[in-house]
């Protein structure tokens, strides 16, 4: 029983480490702590779990060995592949291996409970067999739907997936999984025949792919916090099946602190978060959308960048196209020279972009951007009035005045940085099409806008040329 | 045993511990703290681990394979991104200073 002793505390000391692991992370001057106080608390449960091979039920001993081997062996494999690709994913990619590996925590829940549920020797009591179907239902969700989720961020999946009837569809869906999971519990009593069950998980995992295959790409953050959540939910629900506290404490810690965090990325974004599930968000954009006067007018971008040079005043809105064309150092190193040649420059940081809040400081982090020059939304949004030259690169929704003015158009309403009030705007972009959201906008057909079409890393090499020239000229 | 309202107890209690720590957040630290509580999470490999142990016949080592495989790809990927991402917040802070 002295096992169980050193579990029961090894489990209880993990609990700690995570909340105290996951406080440190809620602030940035103790965040990289955070992480690994959290870390250890991870170490010290997987170890102690290994003290469980003392105390198997009888009629699992004469499996003992072959048992442990599996799971040795599991362990590395997960453990080597996750290791190994998280370290090598590059930066943007981010958003979708957090969903990746999310998935694979909702699997492992859903996983679970399906032993659970295929142990048809065991005896099941009405509770737990119902917390078991529940946590395996979210957690077979959390794990296709992040699957999907991946995908579609990857750019593995593109367009959305939409017709009549697809809600309704989804609802029958999804009342029909829950009721033969219900049948298991209440009608089966747990020992429902393999295919029932079997199937049960099928359903599960394809309405996970249902679910999310409507969403867009420009909601994944929202929809892969709330997976986020969801697995949290199903490990919780889980651990009370298996009496183990601490997946029960972390469970519901990242439950309901997921929940919150999907909240807050739902309401930064001006939207309800049924509103990012059910609605179909730019599906009625094209159609909707009335005349926009104007038009876009290209500029070179060695001009660009010797007019920003002569401004006193300039306020960057960096946008995903920024991390995709891996510009933030060239952006770095133009802001330096500007910097040097007496100009006042800011970041203005729209509370999404990138792909999650938060996800484009990281990357400005990355290129070693200081923290005092970045803005959030609500700070900034007054100070473009003042700015000569307001320069966006590689941002379009989180821009777009449409979003203030047009109540027709489906980003109305969501905040967006008010960049058309500087003097000047600069749009550094690829070509002429449309943001995430699949909106037209208007910013790029305004009088004081100027086009700069290309690649954003090969625009900045031209500016940083055209400003280093002029200086070196002198 | 963790039965009823003891585990309701624990449940409650757990909720709103997730709910403070994440209330006063700067949005700047959304996307680490999501792949922070995305690593805790991952605790779940304890759980897949347990069950894969007291397995007694084939489906059930073979989901338990699995399982623990997931869980231990969810534990061991999301420490490394929070890391690394957090890595990044401490060098720019030093910078800085």
């Amino acid at each position: 029983m002295t096992a169980q002793l050193i579990i029961d505390a090894s489990f209880l000391a993990a609990a700690f480490l995570f909340i105290y692991g996951l406080k440190r992370m809620s602030s940035p001057v103790t965040a990289a702590s955070g992480i690994r106080v959290a870390g250890l608390g991870m170490l010290v449960a997987v170890l102690a779990s290994f003290l469980y091979v003392f105390n198997v039920n009888e009629a699992a001993k004469p499996h003992l060995m072959v048992n442990a081997a599996l799971g040795a062996v599991a362990l590395a494999i997960g453990l080597g592949w996750a290791w190994t690709s998280g370290k090598k994913v590059e930066m943007t990619a981010m958003p979708q291996m957090v969903a990746l590996y999310n998935g694979m925590g909702g699997g492992a829940a859903a996983a679970i409970g399906a032993v659970e549920l295929f142990r048809t020797s065991a005896e099941h009591t009405l509770i737990p067999l119902v917390v078991t179907i529940i946590g395996s239902l979210i957690g077979a969700i959390s794990l296709s739907g992040s699957v999907i989720a991946w995908a579609k961020l990857d750019g593995r999946i593109n367009g959305v997936w939409r017709f009549t009837g697809l809600q309704m569809m989804n609802g029958t869906f999804f009342i029909a999984t829950l009721a033969l999971g219900l049948y298991i519990a209440f009608g089966a009593h747990g020992h429902a025949p393999v295919w029932m069950t079997a199937s049960f998980f099928v359903l599960a995992l394809i309405f996970g792919v249902l679910m999310t295959m409507p969403i867009g790409g420009a909601d994944m953050p929202v929809v892969i916090s709330l997976y986020n959540a969801f697995t949290g939910l199903a490990v919780g629900f889980e651990g009370f099946v298996l009496q183990n506290p601490a997946l029960m404490i972390a469970g519901m810690v990242v439950g309901s602190a997921g929940t919150l965090l999907t909240l807050l990325m739902a309401k930064a974004m001006n939207r309800s978060v049924s509103n990012v599930i059910f609605s179909n968000f730019g599906a009625t954009g094209t159609e909707e959308q009335g005349e926009i006067k104007g038009s876009m007018k290209p500029v070179d971008a060695g001009d660009a960048g010797i007019n920003m040079r002569y401004s006193s005043k300039i306020i960057i809105a960096p946008g995903y196209g920024l991390a995709v064309a891996q510009a933030q150092h060239k952006l770095y190193e133009f802001v330096k020279l500007c910097q040097d040649a007496g100009v006042d420059v800011k970041f203005a940081i729209h509370p999404v972009a990138g792909r999650m809040p938060g996800h484009m400081n990281v990357l400005l982090a990355e290129a070693g951007v200081p923290y005092d020059i970045i803005y959030d939304m609500e700070d900034i949004n007054g100070e473009f009035k003042e700015a000569d030259v307001a320069i966006v690169i590689g941002a379009n929704d989180t821009v777009n005045p449409a979003a203030r003015t047009n109540k027709s158009s489906p980003i109305y309403g969501m905040p967006i940085l008010n960049v058309d009030h500087a003097k000047q705007v600069y749009v550094v972009k690829r070509g002429q099409g449309k943001g995430y959201s699949g909106v037209e906008n208007e910013l790029f057909f305004a009088d004081n806008t100027n086009m700069v079409y290309g690649d954003a890393q090969k625009v900045l090499v031209q500016m940083i040329q055209a400003v280093k020239s002029l200086d070196g000229g002198h | 045993m963790l039965t009823g309202f003891i585990a309701l107890y624990i449940f409650m209690l757990a909720a709103f511990t997730g709910y403070e720590i994440i209330g006063r957040v700067p949005s700047i630290l959304h996307t680490p703290l999501m792949s922070g509580s995305n690593f805790v999470h991952g605790i779940v490999v304890v759980g897949a681990l347990f069950a894969l142990l007291n397995a007694t016949s084939v489906t059930e080592q073979v989901i338990g394979f699995v399982g623990v495989l997931l869980g231990a790809g969810n534990a061991a990927g999301g420490y490394v991104v929070t890391e690394r991402m957090l890595q990044m917040f401490k060098s720019s802070d030093k910078k800085k200073a």
